[in-house]
């Protein structure tokens, strides 16, 4: 809670909680690259949506940059190779999210220069005669490349490019809360590449047809709010035919602040409604990191196959921002952090509100993978208590829902009564586990109560 | 003295009034049931179980006056009760087979691998959502008892190694603990389907073995010692396609044991092999 204090007064959203920031071990490292290691494993599900389709086979020779999935559907993305090496076999590989999932496996090759393969030109449509199909080739650019939501969900982020017919856009929205304590990988993307996340954030605004952009950032990064606001005013300057606006917004520091939803609640003081998307209000919110490998895309004709995580927590032994390819197993970017330490106990993919806890370290660091964070000794120290009532989580949900009520209706079976009190608007950011005096843990009961309500909903 | 009388009057008033109103509501507003229904539901046994495709015992009763359904049905009520149902009916008793549930899955505690702890929320339900607890096998029984808890007949218990063992006697085929288990375990079989395979891992090989000691690693052997058909192999995974010409000579070499004859209640052998485990000892 150090900025706490400091930020009362800035724009925010209603509710949410503080968690400690943990953030000064890696806020101020420079990212680095992570050395190639001998195998890739690159699960064909790295995204929201249908998994991509493999085109290659074992025993082929592929090119850092060169596809081997493709997108299968609209909601699915394609994916490449992270560097040049040979398919050793197509199969099922542990997956960060559990189970074991269908994956490409990448055995590099040792004597290559892991040069990037040649730009392809996209296939038709770009520079088109006419302007919808030119729009269109940007969407199928973005889609081809393999672009997803880099903040954690991966969620195709072509699908957020395309204006749905007799819908429009307004505003964008770009994200660089990064409201999830230990994380710091935002934060150097937005100090290091400030004038890509812009660029990145034109060509959003441009293809959208949106007037405003909000770059909305906690206050806690002060640096990165004047390094965007010098890239912003630069940039501006180079190109003045530019139309649209584009404002960058100091907010308080709180948690879920990075959630869409929160973001327009406090950039624009507007509420999405129960159900709804950002797009019934006219506007689209994108991550500042995706806007990065967007401008990235345009700009080298460079796929998404490598992303920048946090690795940090107590039990790693040297904390620190990397750029690792995609498929690089978790266990190799721990052992360049100088490995754990022998304390450590959980590894968390992801941030320690949100994050998944994993049973192994095998799995692979994939498109929606944040970070990785190594903790010491349980979070949980006192057992389940009883609720008492106490209404605290009430005051935290960011959604207003009731997550005490919401737990005793998962305890006795109640899945219709779980769907009227609004189960399915939980997006499980945990502030009411986290306020919870009780310990009672009220996220993974919902979460089990989300699965319960699905199965009353589509029988 | 008065006043008592007109107050008499009034509430006599009143009454021959409502009493005149509920006579006619009796005879315009009249729902006519047939009087078998409530004979039937009486001699049902009233547990609402659901094992005979209806709802509950009033439903059933419901079904089997007009014809929808048949005594048999009802695998909870003893032969008896079923028999003074069908003959209160006039109908055949139509006795079905009697099926039990069955856990495809043998993978207790000391045959998988497990690579992690789960200290969170005791229910399988809870477990599934985060990463499936922490055994190596995705597919396998997490051990933590959603099916003994739900089964409403103390069918359902959880044996030492931390598998649910269905009591054919007391298991009605009601189904619950089919609907419950996240990892869909169990199904419902014939009592006299003997050839079960106690496991649902796709994986194929090594991979499967590595997981759990007990894994079906689809090797083929049951399907080549079967009669032609009977068994198969699909999805890295043996199937048992015709239960009534899968015979016991397609368990015996099996290399895991995942494919197994069962006779009566599951995982008895595991049990008599623990026995003479802890009796070594």
């Amino acid at each position: 809670m150090t900025h706490a204090g400091t930020t009362e007064g800035l724009p925010s959203f209603s509710h949410g909680v503080h968690p400690e920031e943990h953030k000064g071990a890696t806020e101020s490292l420079p990212i680095e690259r992570m050395p190639f290691v001998s195998h890739y494993v690159l699960p064909l599900a790295q995204h929201i949506g249908r998994p991509s389709k493999c085109i290659v086979r074992p025993g082929q020779h592929v090119q850092r940059g060169e596809r081997i999935a493709d997108p299968n559907g609209f909601v699915s993305t394609a994916l490449h190779a992270p560097v040049t090496g040979t398919v050793e076999a197509v199969e099922l590989r542990p997956h960060p999210n559990g189970k074991l999932a269908e994956s490409i496996v990448i055995a590099i090759d040792a004597f290559a220069s892991q040069e990037m393969q040649e730009p392809q030109k996209p296939e038709g449509g770009a520079g088109g005669p006419n302007g919808s199909s030119r729009i269109d080739g940007f969407v199928r650019r973005v889609q081809e490349a393999g672009i997803v939501g880099l903040g954690g969900a991966a969620f195709p982020s072509h699908v957020k490019l395309q204006v749905p017919e007799g819908k429009k856009v307004t505003t964008v929205v770009l994200n660089g809360c990064e409201c999830e304590p230990y994380l710091t990988c935002d934060h150097r993307v937005m100090l290091e590449d400030a004038d890509k996340v812009v660029r990145g954030m034109r060509l959003i605004m441009q293809q959208l047809g949106a007037a405003h952009g909000y770059i909305g950032v906690e206050r806690n990064k002060s640096d990165a709010i004047e390094t965007l606001r010098a890239a912003l005013s630069q940039n501006d300057s180079q190109n003045d035919s530019q139309k649209g606006s584009i404002e960058i917004i100091a907010l308080q520091v709180k948690y879920p602040q990075g959630a869409e939803k929160m973001l327009i609640d406090a950039v624009l003081h507007e509420r999405v409604p129960a159900g709804g998307l950002p797009l019934d209000l006219e506007i689209v919110v994108h991550n500042v990191a995706t806007a990065s490998a967007i401008a990235d895309m345009v700009e080298n004709d460079t796929p998404l196959i490598e992303r920048v995580i946090t690795v940090t927590g107590d039990g790693v032994r040297r904390p620190a921002n990397v750029v690792v390819p995609l498929g690089t197993p978790i266990a190799a970017v721990l052992e360049h952090c100088g490995g754990l330490k022998p304390e450590a106990r959980q590894v968390i993919l992801g941030g320690p509100m949100m994050g998944v806890a994993q049973k192994e370290l095998d799995v692979p660091v994939v498109k929606g993978t944040s970070g990785i964070l190594a903790l010491t000794q349980p979070q949980r120290v006192v057992g389940e208590q009883p609720c008492i009532r106490c209404g605290r989580c009430l005051d935290a949900c960011p959604m207003f829902l009731n997550p005490a009520r919401l737990a005793q209706l998962v305890r006795n079976e109640r899945a219709e009564g779980l769907l009227s009190h609004h189960v399915m608007s939980c997006f499980e950011c945990a502030s009411c586990s986290f306020v919870c005096p009780s310990h009672i843990p009220l996220v993974h009961l919902i979460r089990v109560g989300k699965a319960m309500a699905r199965k009353v909903a589509v029988p | 003295m008065n006043e008592i009388a007109i107050a008499g009057l009034v509430m006599t008033g009143i009454a021959g009034f409502f009493g005149v109103v509920l006579a006619l509501a009796n005879r315009f507003f009249r729902v006519v049931e047939d009087p078998r229904i409530d004979v039937v539901e009486g001699k049902l046994p009233g547990t609402n179980c659901g094992a005979c495709g209806e709802p509950g015992c009033r439903s059933f009763a419901e079904a089997l006056v007009k014809g929808a359904s048949v005594p048999g049905k009802c695998t909870v009520s003893t032969p008896a009760a079923i028999e003074d149902v069908a003959s209160v009916l006039g109908v055949d008793a139509d006795f079905q087979e009697k099926r039990t549930a069955r856990l495809h899955c043998a993978g207790g505690k000391s045959a998988v691998r497990r690579l992690a702890d789960y200290q969170g929320e005791s229910s399988c339900r809870a477990a599934f959502v985060v990463n499936g607890g922490g055994r190596a096998c995705s597919w396998g029984c997490l051990g933590l008892g959603d099916c003994d808890v739900v089964c409403t007949f103390d069918a359902i218990h959880m044996n030492d190694e931390g598998l649910p063992v269905v009591d054919v006697e007391a298991c009605t085929a009601c189904g619950d603990c089919v609907d419950v288990c996240p990892l869909d375990l169990f199904t419902l079989e014939a009592v006299s389907t003997e050839i079960i395979v106690q496991c649902s891992s796709p994986l194929a090989g090594e991979g499967a073995r590595l997981a759990c000691e007990v894994a079906c690693d689809a090797c083929g052997r049951c399907a080549l010692d079967a009669q032609e058909g009977a068994v198969e192999i699909t999805g890295g995974l043996a199937v048992v396609r015709s239960p009534s010409r899968a015979t016991e000579e397609c368990t015996f070499r099996c290399p895991t044991g995942a494919i197994a004859v069962v006779h009566g209640d599951q995982f008895q052998e595991m049990e008599l092999t623990q026995l003479r485990r802890s009796r070594h000892a």
